[in-house]
């Protein structure tokens, strides 16, 4: 019992900061990798934690692995912008929503267990393309042309 | 309120745009001719590759009323400004345009599964063994975060299970904490009886479905 008594303050607190949740972790980074975050643009170092609405850019040189809390692998070429639009996972039910767009560059996906759970809860958007994941692994690029966007 | 169709509120800006800039008409309007002759113009590419773990990959490429359904390794999607268009890609393309990304994969979540000695919290010989096979396994990665996901087999209901199989997947947490693994590291989770190994009927006693799972990633 005791352990609930303590579980439950610790619950309202994750339910009252959801947007700042983290949500995935950042397992490979090379060469220049940012994340903007509410206007302001962080390193995106070996083993920081992002959040939903972050959006993940490399460098010329740069290259970014993430794996994300449902067992998501995303990751990104150089000179790429990768938005993580919408992100919820309920890790009972494996219910959620996954929701990232590829605004250029590349990458490469192999989806999770809320794909796995609810093929349509995954979505990788290009500027020109919606990409429904029903699983599993699966690479896209976005020209950088005027015609990409 | 009806919400105004969405195809109207795009359409109705080039249009306008078109009236207003006569000085642009004539271009824009051999651009548009091109267009609708068929000079569609690449905008990305989208390749289904082999999944790793066995499983059958599927992936629709939507654009407007336009879709392209990828189905078999290496099926592949051209987008254009007219729509998604099917094509085939091959290894030796995708390694040519994605390998950086590729290169880039985190390592591949590794599951190992604990079983207990039935009513109780102590863990199998065997399993004991997998439990001691987890730590150099995190050494190996250089940021590892760790997940304990509890389970439990269909006696009880919902309610029940989802709280038992916590209790198991702490009691593992707990167990990875005292061996010098930092809390913050590790996040413990209950699927209740939802993802049972083998599958039963409601009520049914089965061990192999009473389990841990620890994955390191």
């Amino acid at each position: 019992m005791l352990r609930w008594k303590l579980a439950l303050p610790l619950l309202m607190f994750a339910a009252g900061s959801a947007q700042a949740a983290d949500i995935g972790q950042i397992k490979v980074s090379k060469g220049a990798v940012t994340i903007d975050r509410a206007g302001n643009a962080l390193p995106g170092n070996l083993g920081v934690h992002v959040q939903q609405g972050d959006v993940v850019k490399t460098g010329a040189d740069g290259s970014v692995g993430i794996t994300m809390s449902d067992n998501s692998l995303l990751s990104a070429g150089p000179n790429s912008v990768l938005a993580l639009d919408q992100y919820a996972f309920d890790t009972t039910t494996n219910q959620g929503r996954f929701d990232t767009s590829l605004k250029k560059g590349t990458l490469a996906v192999v989806s999770g267990r809320l794909a796995k759970q609810s093929p349509g809860s995954m979505t990788v958007s290009t500027p020109s393309a919606i990409l429904g994941v029903r699983g599993t692994e699966f690479v896209v690029s976005v020209n950088d042309t005027p015609a990409a966007r | 309120m009806t919400p105004r169709p969405r195809a109207d509120a795009r359409g109705a800006r080039p249009r306008a745009n078109l009236r207003s800039a006569r000085p642009i008409l004539a271009a824009s309007s051999v651009a548009l001719v091109a267009l609708v002759a068929g000079c569609a113009t690449p905008t990305g590419e989208v390749v289904l590759l082999p999944a790793q773990d066995g499983h059958h990959s599927v992936l629709t490429v939507q654009q407007g009323d336009k879709q392209v359904v990828l189905d078999k390794p290496y099926a592949a999607a051209e987008t254009t400004t007219q729509g998604p268009r099917a094509v085939e890609s091959s290894p030796k393309e995708v390694e040519a345009k994605f390998g950086k990304a590729l290169a880039a994969q985190p390592a591949r979540p590794q599951t190992f599964t604990l079983y207990f000695v039935e009513g109780s919290n102590e863990l199998t010989d065997e399993s004991k063994r997998v439990f001691e096979s987890v730590f150099p396994d995190i050494a190996k990665h250089p940021v590892p975060d760790i997940v304990v996901i509890g389970h439990t087999d269909s006696v009880g209901g919902d309610v029940y299970n989802d709280k038992l199989s916590l209790q198991r997947a702490d009691a593992v947490r707990d167990a990875l904490i005292q061996r010098g693994i930092p809390a913050a590291d590790i996040v413990a989770e209950g699927r209740g009886k939802r993802d049972p190994l083998v599958a039963t009927g409601e009520g049914v006693s089965e061990a192999r479905n009473r389990r841990v799972e620890v994955i390191v990633r």
